[in-house]
C-alpha cells in the first residue's frame, strides 16, 4: 500500500518525524482495524478541509449526535454521584479510629521457584493450599508443589504469552491460554511421563488475547476475559458458550468470582478503567465504577463479597464497596508512582498486597489506608500475585523468571 | 514479536520531571568529569549520590529510593557507564549519566525496526564484526525482512556515520554512549530487563475518548438502585475483619505453625478433609455464618449428624442438588432437574420440601424447560431458611457442643534452629490432590447407595405406632 513507503520517506527527516503528518500515518499502519475508506476521511480532517460536501455534512451530523448523547451522560454521571453521596454519612479511615493498630510485620521469602526460562505472567494456588500452577511468556505452563519446590507436571503450549492460568477446584487440571485466543483445559494426571498435551481440551474461542480465566466453583465451568472487550461463561465438557458478557469499551484484562452463598456475580476490570460487576445468570452488567486514571490490571473480591479492590496503571489500589455503591478507599503514596500489576487481600481481609511494575510488593492496612509494609526481592516487574487458599501464604510471580512464597 | 508501548504518559511527564530537577545545577545531583580511555566524559554520577538525592527529594527510606533509581534506569533516563547491559541503579560508586532528552521514551516517535536497522549497519561499517551476537542474530533478521528496502537503509547508515565523523571526538564518544543506551533499552538483549518492554499491545488507546448511548441506560438503572447508608456496610466491612482477625496467618499464630516458616505440615494434616477431630479453630469458624459451615465439608458433615437427628435432612440436600445441577456439565442438567423433581418437588415426592405455593409453582413451571438457574428461588428461600432457623437451632445443639469439647488445640511448634533445619531436609508431600479426589468421589457413591430416600409417610406412621 503506498502509505508505507510515504512513511519511509519521512524517516529520512527527524523534523518531518515529529510533525502530525507522520504521527497520523503511523497510526493508520499499525492499526489494522481502520480501512482505506477511513484513511481518506481521517486525512482530510487532519487537512480541515474535506474531501467531499456530503463527508463534510455527515460529519457535522454524527458529531452533533455524539454530543448530544455525550451531554446526556455527563448529566446521567453527576445524577448517580449524587444519589450515591446522598447516603455516604461516614468515610471509611473514620470507621476505622476505633479499630487497633497493627503491629510490625516480618514478611520473607519462604521459597524461590526457578524453572521458567522466561517472563512468568500469571499463576494459581490448588485448593490443596501447596500446589499452584504458573503460566510464562515462552509458553510453558508448570504444576508445581510450593512446598517441596518439586515441579510436578509441565507443558508447553502451541503459543507464547500465556497470560492466564487456573488450577481447577478438584485439583485434577489445570487451564490456561494467552496469545492463541483460547483458553484450554488440561486434565492432570499421576502419571509423571504421560503426555498432557494429548488429552488437551480446547474451551473456550476468543477473537482476541486471553487475559485470564477461572474455574467457577466446580471443574465443569470457565469464566473468561479478553481482549477482544468481552467476558464469556463456558461448559467445558462440551466447549459451549454458556453466557458472554458485553459492556467494556476496551480490553477486559481481569476478573474474579464473587465468594457468596449464591456465587452468581463476578467483577471484571479493563483498558477502560471501567470495573465492573455483572449478574452471571442474565449476563447484564449491574453495577460499574469509573474512579481509576488508567487501566484496571486486576480486581479481587473482599472475602465477605460485599466488596472489592483493584489495581491500576495509575499507581493505586482502590477498594470499592458494593452495598453502598461508591469507591470508599484509595490506597496510594506520592512515592508510588509506577503501576500496580496484581492485587489479593489476607484472609481476614485487613491486609491487601499488591504487586508492582517497579519490582516490588506493597502491603496495605485497608481500614486505615496506609502501607505497612514493602516487600523487595524481586528483580523485574511482580506480574501476579495471590494469596493460599488457607491464607497462610502468597505467591508472587515476576518477569524475573521466579515465582515466591512470603510468609 | 511486538512489544507495546508505554500506556501512562502522566507517569512518564512526573518522571521527566523528576529527572530535569536532578539536573538542576542548583537543587540537582552534583557530577563531575570522568576519564574514560583517552577521552574525558563530562557530567558523569555515581549511583549512591542519585539515590541519597532520590531519597532526600522523596522523602523515603534508601531502599524506595533506590528502586525508584532503578526504574529511571529502566526507563532510560539514565543510563549506566560500566556494565551497560544491566539496566538497575547500584547503590555505591558505580557510574551513570543523563540521558539526553532526544533519546527520552517519546509518545509521539515510536523506534522502529528500520531505525535499529540503520542504528547496527553505522557500526557494521564503522568496525566490521563489531556487533555483539546478540545484536549479529537482529541484524541478520533485519536484513531478511527489511531486504527490500536495504540499499535505503545502507544509503541512511552510511551519510549518518560520515556526518558523526565530522563531530568532536569528545562529542562523538558521548553521543555513541547515548545511543547505545537508547537501543539497550528499546532492544534489549535477552538477560536485561527494559521497562520499555511492555508485552503485548492493549488494542484500545485509553486515551481516546468514546461515548456510547448504552452506558446512559446503564446510568438510568444505577441511579434507580437501592443503596445503603455507608456507616452501614462499612461496620459489617470493619466487623468481618475483626471476626476472622484471629484466623489470618499474617495477623495471628497459626497452630501449630505456619508450614511455610517450619517447614512442618502439621497444620494441613490436622486441617484435612476428613479428620476425625478438628481442631477447635476450625470448629469456631463454622459459627460464623451457614456459607461458612457449609463451605468447608468437614463442617457439613457435622451439620448433616445434627439434620439427621431432626429428620430434617431434605433442605439440606435440595440445596447440593441445586448446587450439583447449577455448577455441573450442560448436558446432564435435564437428568438432574428430573431426578430433583421426583425427589423434592413433586406432590408426594419421598423427600419433600416445604416451601411457599408461589416458589414451588414457578420452580415446578421452570422444570418444563430446565435450564442452569431453573432452582434459583426455590434453593435461595431453602438456603434463608436454613440461615435462619435450623442453623442458630444447630449451634445450640448438643452435636454442637459435643464438637467443639472434642476440637483440639494444638500446642505451638517451638522448632531450635537445628530442627528447622532438620524439617526443611525432610518436607512432606502430602496427598496428591487427585487421589484425594478419588477418595472423595468413592465415598461419595458409598453414601448415596447407603441412604435411600427417607420414606416420611413411613416415619411418621411409626412415630404414630409409638405414642
Amino acid at each position: 500500500m503506498c502509505v508505507r513507503e510515504t512513511s519511509e520517506y519521512f524517516s529520512l527527516s527527524h523534523d518531518l518525524k515529529m510533525s502530525g503528518i507522520y504521527t497520523l500515518i503511523i497510526k493508520l499502519t499499525n492499526n489494522d482495524r481502520q480501512g482505506l475508506p477511513k484513511v481518506k476521511s481521517l486525512i482530510s480532517k487532519y487537512m480541515r478541509s474535506p474531501l467531499t460536501p456530503e463527508m463534510a455534512t455527515q460529519e457535522v451530523q454524527l458529531n452533533e449526535t455524539l454530543a448530544h448523547l455525550k451531554t446526556e451522560s455527563e448529566t446521567l454521571k453527576s445524577k448517580l454521584e449524587e444519589e450515591r453521596a446522598k447516603l455516604h454519612d461516614v468515610e471509611l479511615h473514620q470507621v476505622a479510629e476505633k479499630v487497633e493498630g497493627l503491629g510490625q510485620f516480618v514478611m520473607k521469602t519462604r521459597r524461590t521457584l526457578k524453572g521458567h526460562g522466561n517472563k512468568v505472567l500469571c499463576m494459581d494456588w490448588c485448593k490443596d493450599k501447596r500446589r499452584i500452577v504458573s503460566s510464562s511468556q515462552d509458553g510453558k505452563v508448570i504444576v508445581w508443589d510450593a512446598f517441596t519446590t518439586n515441579k510436578e507436571h509441565a507443558v508447553t503450549m502451541p503459543c507464547t504469552w500465556v497470560m492466564a492460568c487456573a488450577y481447577a477446584p478438584s485439583g485434577c487440571a489445570v487451564a490456561c491460554g494467552g496469545l492463541d485466543n483460547k483458553c484450554s483445559v488440561y486434565p492432570l494426571s499421576l502419571d509423571k511421563n504421560e503426555n498432557l498435551a494429548a488429552k488437551k481440551k480446547s474451551v473456550a474461542m476468543h477473537t482476541n488475547y486471553l487475559s485470564a480465566c477461572s474455574f467457577t466453583n466446580s471443574d465443569m465451568q470457565i469464566l473468561t476475559s479478553s481482549g477482544d472487550g468481552t467476558c464469556a461463561l463456558w461448559d467445558v465438557e462440551s466447549g459451549q458458550l454458556l453466557q458472554s458478557f458485553h459492556g467494556h469499551a476496551a480490553d477486559v484484562l481481569c476478573l474474579d468470582l464473587a465468594p457468596s452463598e449464591t456465587g452468581n456475580t463476578f467483577v471484571s476490570g479493563g483498558c477502560d478503567k471501567k470495573a465492573n460487576v455483572w449478574d452471571m445468570r442474565s449476563g447484564q452488567c449491574i453495577q460499574s465504577f469509573e474512579t481509576h486514571e488508567s487501566d484496571i490490571n486486576s480486581v479481587r473480591y473482599y472475602p465477605s463479597g460485599d466488596a472489592f479492590a483493584s489495581g491500576s496503571d495509575d499507581a493505586t489500589c482502590r477498594l470499592y464497596d458494593l452495598r453502598a455503591d461508591r469507591e470508599v478507599a484509595i490506597y496510594s503514596k506520592e512515592s508510588i508512582i509506577f503501576g500496580v500489576s496484581s492485587v489479593d487481600f489476607s484472609l481476614s481481609g485487613r491486609l491487601l498486597f499488591g504487586g508492582y511494575n517497579d519490582y516490588t510488593i506493597n502491603v496495605w492496612d485497608v481500614l486505615k489506608g496506609t502501607r505497612v509494609s514493602i516487600l523487595f526481592g524481586h528483580e523485574n516487574r511482580v506480574s501476579t500475585l495471590r494469596v493460599s487458599p488457607d491464607g497462610t501464604a502468597f505467591c508472587t510471580g515476576s518477569w524475573d523468571h521466579t515465582l515466591r512464597i512470603w510468609a | 514479536r511486538k512489544t507495546g508501548r508505554v500506556r501512562d504518559w502522566g507517569k512518564q511527564r512526573k518522571l521527566e520531571g523528576i529527572v530535569v530537577e536532578m539536573q538542576d545545577p542548583q537543587v540537582g545531583v552534583k557530577g563531575s568529569d570522568q576519564k574514560l580511555n583517552v577521552t574525558t566524559i563530562p557530567h558523569v554520577i555515581a549511583g549512591q549520590e542519585i539515590i541519597t538525592w532520590i531519597a532526600n527529594k522523596m522523602k523515603t527510606p534508601l531502599e524506595e529510593a533506590h528502586v525508584f533509581g532503578t526504574m529511571l534506569v529502566a526507563y532510560g533516563y539514565i543510563y549506566p557507564l560500566q556494565n551497560h547491559k544491566k539496566l538497575v541503579m547500584s547503590n555505591d560508586t558505580s557510574l551513570y549519566r543523563f540521558q539526553t532528552p532526544y533519546f527520552w521514551p517519546a509518545q509521539k516517535w515510536v523506534p522502529e525496526d528500520s531505525d535499529y536497522a540503520i542504528y547496527l549497519a553505522k557500526r557494521n561499517i564503522r568496525k566490521k564484526g563489531m556487533l555483539e551476537p546478540y545484536e549479529q542474530v537482529h541484524y541478520n533478521h533485519l536484513h531478511e525482512w527489511l531486504n527490500h528496502k536495504w540499499d535505503f537503509i545502507v544509503m541512511q547508515a552510511t551519510e549518518q556515520y560520515k556526518a558523526g565523523k565530522e563531530r568532536k571526538k569528545a562529542d562523538r564518544v558521548v553521543f555513541d554512549c547515548q545511543e547505545r543506551a537508547y537501543w539497550i533499552v528499546n532492544r534489549p538483549p535477552r538477560q536485561t530487563h527494559s521497562a520499555l518492554d511492555c508485552g503485548p499491545e492493549r488494542l484500545i488507546d485509553p486515551n481516546k475518548d468514546e461515548v456510547t448511548g448504552q452506558y446512559n441506560i446503564f446510568y438510568q438503572q444505577a441511579i434507580m438502585r437501592s443503596k445503603v447508608k455507608s456507616s452501614v456496610s462499612l461496620g459489617a466491612l470493619v466487623k468481618y475483619i475483626t471476626t476472622y482477625k484471629n484466623h489470618d496467618a499474617f495477623l495471628a499464630p497459626c497452630l501449630p505453625s505456619n508450614p511455610w516458616q517450619t517447614d512442618n505440615d502439621s497444620y494441613w494434616t490436622l486441617n484435612m478433609r476428613r479428620v476425625d477431630v478438628p481442631t477447635k479453630m476450625r470448629v469456631e469458624r463454622w459459627s460464623f455464618s451457614l456459607f461458612e459451615l457449609l463451605s468447608d465439608l468437614r463442617g457439613r458433615d457435622d451439620f448433616k449428624i445434627f439434620l439427621k437427628k431432626e429428620f430434617s435432612g431434605e433442605n439440606l440436600a435440595f440445596w447440593e442438588a441445586a448446587e450439583e445441577l447449577k455448577w455441573g456439565t450442560a448436558s446432564s442438567m435435564s437428568t438432574k432437574a428430573e431426578t430433583i423433581f421426583k425427589t423434592f418437588l413433586a406432590p408426594g415426592a419421598p423427600r419433600w420440601i416445604n416451601i411457599d405455593g408461589r416458589t414451588m409453582g414457578l420452580t415446578v413451571k421452570g422444570l418444563e424447560h430446565p435450564h442452569r438457574y431453573v432452582l434459583e428461588a426455590a434453593q435461595t428461600h431453602v438456603f434463608l431458611l436454613m440461615k435462619k432457623d435450623t442453623f442458630f437451632r444447630y449451634l445450640k445443639s448438643p452435636v454442637y457442643k459435643d464438637i467443639q469439647k472434642k476440637a483440639r488445640n494444638p500446642e505451638p511448634h517451638n522448632f531450635s534452629p537445628n530442627q528447622l533445619e532438620q524439617n526443611s531436609l525432610n518436607r512432606g508431600v502430602g496427598i496428591h490432590p487427585i487421589i484425594l479426589w478419588q477418595q472423595e468421589e468413592e465415598e461419595k457413591a458409598k453414601a448415596a447407595a447407603a441412604s435411600a430416600p427417607v420414606d416420611v409417610k413411613a416415619m411418621m406412621s411409626k412415630i404414630d405406632r409409638k405414642k
